[in-house]
């Protein structure tokens, strides 16, 4: 088999007594959709904290294309190719809707300036659904309309590796079905994809293999309807008495 | 990068108000050339400091510091160096200083940095006050045949080249670098952006600045000793005129240095003993009642009386 593009070895985070995160194994292949599922609280954020460098590690390493990641700072990882939204939405408030998507734009993993930015933020508005929306101030967007400027921003430095922390949760049934086209259209230019997602109809039609994760521990793995029929998985999710 | 036409206009408009500045020596070389002199030293200070300060939210007071680090360049150097020389060094010797401060610091949250930079003035004293008792020396003369009016150009010369500074790095990566800092630090570094180089870059400005007037305003002095050099109500003055004006706009803190000199001026000549009462009534009211500054209360104005055309 090829070199994995990401893959996480022995991962393991711990606040205080708590351990978030405890010896996280699986590897990601290129244009692969990975979902990361689990009940809350199981440590899906975290996870992804750790390989984007938001947290630094307790042990383990993350490696990218074969070289280590973990350690780095986020801003070295973001420039190597990999790049997230986060589960509550981060835009910035002082800039208006195109200044947020630029932003990802400058200092990430493929650089613009000036024009050339400018003109990008635009277009990467008009592939999540925003055309025309750049002059805006935040205030007035939508909830799904902020979730896409965050997306918009992440794409903005052309990532290899795209985070996605819960980006479809919220939306109404609509929403949904346009959120889940969109994802399908990033995996098919090649870039590859770690899905933290509760929504079983996108696990289902967006997942190639999926990671289930309880209590900071990786309880199965498989294609999705492995998983989903899993015992274990369906225990971790009803809780205990219902098994 | 091009420039458009408001760049231009800006541009001339800056330039003719420097030139109409400069003339002020022509004019008059007693009481309104003193208050020229003030002016031009705060406008300096207060509009570096902001261009720090503004997008990082970090209050520095590490001014007095700086300030003090210049004043000594020239007190020990005048009689070696030519002056221009002097003030280019006190600059290098700030901007590394600023660097070393902020890599111990910038790390650390906000209100360990306030602390940390008022206190760095403070040792700043101690070590030369220490120096000096152990080698005898109480003080340092300066003499030099700069008079009030060449200070005052030399400060305005200054100004404008902070007026530059600040524009030039607004137009550029690091400017936007550090708003987007200013508005999320963790959006920053998952955007590529080393938040720390970007800080302590920026830190340097007002360090090389503040110790450049302080190079500058020595001669003014004659005598320097390290508590009148080190003087820490300094860098609160800066602060205050900073945030009075405004430290979001470039423009902002001007607006604030301004007024405030001729109130400072009014009252240290009326109540000389009530300058600091003034500095804390002040502090309160831009806290209270001027958010934002200056410059916030010409936007909240400006968006009532959009909103009144458009109802
Ligand atoms: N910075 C932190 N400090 C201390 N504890 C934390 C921190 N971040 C997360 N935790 C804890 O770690 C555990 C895992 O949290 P995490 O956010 O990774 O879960 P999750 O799987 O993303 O849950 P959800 O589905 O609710 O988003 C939780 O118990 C949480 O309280
Ligand atoms: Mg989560």
């Amino acid at each position: 088999m090829s070199t994995p593009v990401l893959s996480l070895r022995g991962v393991t985070k711990r606040f205080g007594g708590l351990v978030a995160v405890n010896a996280m194994d699986f590897d990601v292949a290129e244009r692969e959709v990975v979902g990361l599922l689990g009940p809350n609280g199981s440590g899906k954020s975290t996870t992804l904290n750790l390989i984007s460098g938001a947290l630094p590690l307790t042990s383990g390493h993350v490696s990218l294309w074969g070289s280590r990641i973990s350690g780095l700072p986020a801003q070295t990882i973001t420039r190597k190719g990999v790049s997230r939204t986060f589960q509550l939405v981060r835009l910035l408030p002082s800039m208006n809707v195109r200044e947020n998507v630029v932003a990802g734009a400058v200092f990430g993993h493929r650089r613009r300036w000036g024009q050339d930015a400018w003109d990008h933020a635009d277009q990467l508005l008009d592939k999540v659904g925003l055309g025309g929306k750049g002059d805006m101030a935040l205030g007035q967007l939508t909830y799904i309309d902020t979730k896409r400027v965050e997306l918009a921003r992440t794409l903005a430095s052309d990532p290899k590796v795209l985070l996605l922390d819960e980006w479809l949760a919220g939306l109404n049934p609509t929403e949904l079905q346009i959120g889940i086209t969109l994802i399908k259209s990033l995996r098919d230019e090649g870039r590859t994809i770690i899905l933290v997602e509760h929504v079983m109809d996108a696990i289902r039609s967006l997942c190639d293999r999926c990671v289930v994760m309880a209590s900071g521990t990786k309880i199965a793995e498989g294609t999705p309807t492995q998983v989903l029929s899993d015992k274990e998985v369906i225990r971790a999710y009803l809780g205990d008495d219902d098994a | 990068m091009s420039l458009t036409a408001t760049d231009i206009r800006n541009l001339c408009l800056a330039s003719l108000v420097f030139a109409i500045c400069a003339l002020l020596p022509l004019g008059d070389q007693g009481y309104w050339l003193g208050l020229g002199v003030t002016i031009a030293m705060f406008t300096a200070l207060a509009t570096s400091w902001a261009l720090f300060s503004g997008p990082t939210h970090y209050i520095s007071l590490a001014t007095a510091a700086f300030f003090g680090v210049g004043t000594y360049v020239t007190g020990l150097g005048i009689d070696t160096l030519p002056f221009w020389s002097l003030v280019g060094l006190a600059g290098v010797i700030g901007a590394v200083l600023a660097a070393l401060v902020g890599l111990a610091t910038l790390r650390l949250s906000g209100v360990y940095f306030v602390i940390f930079t008022l206190g760095l003035a403070e040792l700043v004293r101690q070590v030369i006050t220490w120096v000096q008792n152990n080698s005898g020396q109480k003080g340092l003369y300066v003499l030099t045949d700069l008079d009030e009016a060449g200070i005052y150009w030399w400060l305005l010369g200054l100004s404008a080249a902070v007026f530059l500074t600040g524009w030039l790095i607004g137009r550029s990566r690091l400017g936007f670098a550090l708003r987007i800092i200013g508005d999320d630090e963790t959006v920053a570094a998952h955007s590529g952006i080393n938040t720390a180089r970007a800080k302590v870059l920026l830190f340097m400005v007002p360090g090389a600045v503040a110790a450049m007037t302080g190079a500058i305003l020595a001669p003014r002095y004659v005598y320097i000793e390290p508590s009148l050099a080190f003087a820490p109500i300094l860098s609160f003055q800066v602060v205050i005129m900073a945030l009075l004006g405004g430290a979001s706009r470039l423009w902002g803190p001007v607006l604030g240095v301004i007024p405030f000199t001729f109130l400072l001026e009014a009252v240290s000549s009326n109540f000389p003993n009530q300058t600091t009462l003034v500095i804390g009534v002040a502090f309160l009211v831009i806290v209270y009642l001027l958010p934002g500054g200056f410059v916030g209360l010409m936007g909240r104005i400006n968006r009532h009386l959009n909103t009144r055309e458009g109802a």
